[in-house]
């Protein structure tokens, strides 16, 4: 069975001047998939998915997201994707409800479902006896939960997240994953950045960039066998050290 | 004498909440001890009150109650003795961004009263890498350069015992390994190390460590000890369709706990001679390519055993 | 020795690297003082003028001519009678009216001693001032001239400000801008550069190194306390050579209490670092608690006297009205030490205090 493409990109290539932060990349993530995508500082993370989220015009090449072009219906990938990142996805001094009707009205959904939906997403988190206090208040692990939360509330086809479990504990950890798995079952599609990498074991699939160019796509599980791998973490440690780029 | 004792420290903090003063317990009657010359990681996630110990062995933090010693020497009233030799690198890379690379060393090495030259032997290996940057302004470098800086800063005047608080955070893999490679070489030089980090994957890099959650130590010992403490049976699971396998598995009376872990759920069961009868159970409900093996825990496990005890 | 100078040398990176700070602590008091110089001292030339000559003898006559074969004047009309020169101002185009009085002559010959009255619509209070000066210095010029021939002749000027009897000189500015060029370069900078240290994380390795805290604070103050020294002498230069505004008093008195009140600024910077942790709290604290105090109650815009009593109070705590005040006498009105006194004792107490406040507040420990 042909599964649903939700990101398509053919030789996605982005230059800063003579600088190719990003080189020809090209892969495909399905409908529902969880999708990892690793590199080290600099390798061309960062610019490739501001391109994905229509916020950076590729120099050449082509990608699609949520079935829109990067070129010319940026706006329209913007109202279909979700974003999450360990740094900001919350305000601080607005209560739990407050950021949900926010986001909520971001993505302008009308009033009725607004409300309706933010019972529910209280009810799933079990966050109703705190639905009126202030974000900052809740534990860490609760806030990303929130956060996470948020960034599906509109009914994104994609989600992408940023370093998402960094610092928790490792039940809300665990917890949060039970969310993502959740979120990949309705539909969503996950697409994680990350480097830390037991993160990437959590994933379906798994891309580690390196030098701007994509240097392996497997599953973690076959990537381990391909680089006589004990994690992900040494398979990426095998590639990464063969970069010439440095972030510096 | 112990290279660090901690004895009943408790610390808690006011905190402004939406108009009301909320107490903060950030460390509660914690006691350990570190032995000289050990490399000892305080494992936990953020807000654990990992800093705020760190802030009370490096004498910049007086705890509520308890006492704490650094060589022998008491953080309240000998933190002039002690602030001599110890070497601390905080949370944040604690460097001045708009000096080189050059003009930090320097600058730290002044302070403590010694020079770049006295102790290069002791930062050599690290400083080769920054060699090429020397002349780059702090701010300028990279995550993975500016925390090999932040190190070289605090071993400059070759103290007798490194504090290390959250090295790692921020930092991309090879850097990463990088540093914990750097740190074990540093073992070698006699100095006693004590690492935090909120990634429980780098436990193993210790000797020792303490694991702290909501300002409480769980468990201090050798990282095999903890994991070969885990006195439950412990399965690693998976299956082609892993959101349902949850399901599955948490309705099976036989299963104690089952949580995600990498590509598969861990799954504790009542009873550890009872596998077959747990496989056969999840194949009856139509899971197909199952693979069910037992397994041994590792930090994290132990780490989810200890708190739901400790709760 | 050598810590303290490495450490001063740091925070002089500090400073040279961070090039619009830099540009603004030296760039400042230049911008302050050329517009101020020039929205006060705007060079006057032809200016119409009245002159009702009572005595018409042969010294009115003389000075007469003199002052309409300068440059500054065109006599626009004589008058004859008191009331015309209220008419000549409300005609609006006299700037200036020149009374000698009868028998001017006569007087200054045999009681050595003769009056002319200048009266100037002070409504445009710049170029009242600066015609009255103008006016002023051609009289006794020709004073000195007659004086050669080893007379004691005295012409006196009587000078009327019209419509500003609370005259503002010009010189004011000066005075003024120094007073709130130091502060904030001291106060504001040394503050929030204190507070940067412990933003930024540096401040935690800083405590815990052998190194003392007032080796911290000395190290900061140091470079501040040389570019405030800086800044003072281009404004004092500005003000001699692009405002003609001299130093008439001891320069060494003027500098020395200079640094005395860049050392209340800068303690009083202390002060502000030890109580906030923040640098936008530090630059807010610093605005708000000493930039407007120093404009506004200082004596720098609005003459302390013309206030209300609970201002002229609260008046006294801002070190920047002492400060002020003692340039004005040493540097505006050329009087020596035994004036100032009083203002030196007041802002020696306050940095005093200051410099006691932030050795206590200033901590070993974190929080």
């Amino acid at each position: 069975m042909e599964k649903e493409k939700v990101i398509t990109t053919k030789q996605l290539t982005k230059q800063f001047g003579d600088f190719t932060a990003v080189n020809g990349i090209s892969f495909e993530v399905h409908k529902g998939e969880i999708f990892g995508f690793l590199g080290a500082n600099g390798a061309g993370k960062t610019t490739a998915i501001k391109m994905l989220c229509g916020l950076l015009a590729p120099t050449s090449g082509e990608a699609a997201v949520a079935g829109f072009d990067v070129y010319k219906q940026a706006e329209k990938i913007k109202k279909n994707i979700g974003y999450m990142s360990q740094k900001f996805s919350l305000y601080d001094d607005l209560t739990v409800r407050e950021n949900m009707r926010l986001f909520a009205g971001i993505y302008g959904m009308d009033r009725k479902t607004i409300k309706q939906r933010t019972e529910e997403k209280l009810k799933q988190l079990e966050l109703e006896p705190q639905a009126d206090d202030l974000v900052n208040s809740l534990p860490l692990g609760w806030k990303q939960k929130l956060a996470f939360s948020i960034a599906i509330f509109h009914d994104p086809k994609i989600v992408f997240l940023d370093e998402p479990t960094g610092g928790v504990d490792p039940l809300a950890r665990k917890q949060f994953w039970e969310m993502i798995y959740t979120a990949a079952h309705n539909g969503i599609t996950i697409f994680v950045t990350t480097h830390y990498m037991d993160e990437a074991e959590y994933c379906d699939r798994v891309t580690i960039m390196v030098d701007g160019e994509i240097k392996a796509l497997d599953t973690p599980g076959n990537l381990k066998e391909t680089y006589e791998a004990e994690s992900i973490d040494e398979v990426f440690y095998k590639l990464a050290r063969t970069a010439t780029r440095k972030a510096d | 004498m112990n290279a660090v004792s901690v004895e009943h420290i408790t610390k808690t903090y006011l905190q402004k909440e939406q108009k009301k003063e909320k107490k903060v317990t950030a460390l509660d009657d914690v006691s350990f001890t570190v032995d000289k010359g050990e490399l000892f990681g305080i494992i936990g996630p953020d807000g654990a009150g990992k800093t705020s110990l760190f802030r009370i062995l490096t004498t910049v933090l007086l705890a509520d109650s308890g006492k704490a010693s650094v060589e022998g020497l008491d953080v309240v009233k000998d933190y002039r003795k002690i602030r001599d030799r110890v070497g601390y690198m905080p949370g944040k890379f604690s460097l001045y961004q708009d000096l080189t690379v050059e003009e930090n060393l320097n600058f730290f090495a002044t302070i403590f009263n010694t020079t770049v030259k006295k102790n290069y032997e002791l930062i050599k290996d690290i400083y080769v890498q920054l060699e090429p940057f020397k002349k780059r302004r702090a701010g300028a470098l990279s995550g993975g350069m500016k925390q090999k800086l932040a190190l070289c800063c605090a071993l400059i005047h070759k103290p007798s015992i490194l504090f290390l608080d959250e090295p790692t955070t921020g930092v991309d893999p090879v850097s990463r390994r990088d540093f914990w490679d750097m740190i074990k070489k540093l073992k070698e030089q006699d100095i006693a190390i004590l690492v935090s980090t909120a990634y429980m994957d780098e436990a193993n890099m210790c000797e020792k460590i303490a694991l702290i959650q909501k300002g409480n130590i769980l468990t201090v010992s050798s990282p095999e000890k903890i994991t070969s403490e885990f006195d439950q049976p412990l399965l690693a699971v998976r299956s082609d369709d892993m959101y349902q396998l949850l399901y599955d598995l948490r309705a099976n009376k036989a299963v104690k706990e089952a949580y995600p872990f990498g590509a598969y759920y861990h799954v504790i069961p009542e009873d550890a001679n009872k596998t077959k009868e747990l496989e056969a159970y999840l194949q009856q409900k139509g899971q197909k390519d199952l693979e069910v093996k037992p397994i041994k825990a590792n930090i994290e496990d132990s780490f989810i055993a200890l708190m739901k005890k400790n709760d | 020795m050598k810590r303290l100078l490495s450490f001063v040398i740091k925070e002089f990176h500090h400073i040279f690297r961070d090039r619009r700070t830099m540009l603004i602590l030296l760039g400042m008091p230049i911008v302050q003082i050329i517009l101020f110089g020039f929205a006060v001292t705007n060079e006057v030339n032809n200016a119409s003028i009245a002159i009702w000559d009572q005595s018409k003898d042969e010294a009115t006559t003389q000075i007469i001519q003199r002052i309409s074969s300068s440059k500054y004047f065109d006599i626009e009309q004589s008058l004859h009678s008191k009331e015309g020169i209220e008419g000549a101002f409300k005609k609006g185009k006299v700037k200036m009216v020149i009374v000698f009085p009868q028998r001017f002559r006569e007087s200054l010959l045999h009681e050595h001693n003769a009056e002319v009255q200048l009266i100037a619509d002070a409504s445009d209070l710049n170029t009242a001032s600066t015609l009255t000066n103008y006016a002023s210095s051609i009289i006794m010029r020709y004073q000195a001239d007659i004086l050669d021939a080893d007379i004691p002749y005295q012409v006196k000027t009587n000078i009327k400000m019209l419509y500003n009897p609370n005259l503002e000189s010009a010189y004011n500015f000066v005075p003024g801008v120094m007073g709130l060029i130091l502060m904030l370069i001291s106060a504001m900078m040394t503050s929030v550069s204190i507070v940067r240290e412990k933003e930024m994380g540096t401040m935690e390795v800083l405590l815990v190194s052998p190194v003392k805290a007032y080796m911290v604070i000395i190290s900061k103050v140091i470079p501040y306390l040389v570019l405030s020294l800086v800044n003072i002498i281009s404004i004092i230069l500005l003000s001699v050579y692009a405002l003609g505004v001299p130093v008439t008093g001891n320069l060494v008195l003027l500098i020395g209490e200079s640094i005395l009140f860049i050392i209340t600024s800068l303690s009083l910077g202390i002060t502000i670092s030890t109580v906030t942790k923040s640098q936008q709290a530090a630059m807010l604290i610093s605005m708000m608690g000493l930039m407007l105090p120093t404009i506004l109650l200082s004596g720098f815009i609005f003459p302390i006297e013309n206030m209300p009593v609970v201002l002229q109070v609260i008046s006294n705590i801002v070190p920047a009205k002492w400060y002020i005040d003692i340039v004005r006498m040493v540097m505006i009105k050329g009087l020596g030490f035994g004036a100032v006194m009083k203002d030196t004792i007041i802002l020696t107490g306050i940095t005093m205090l200051f410099i006691i406040i932030s050795l206590l507040r200033f901590k070993t420990r974190l929080e």
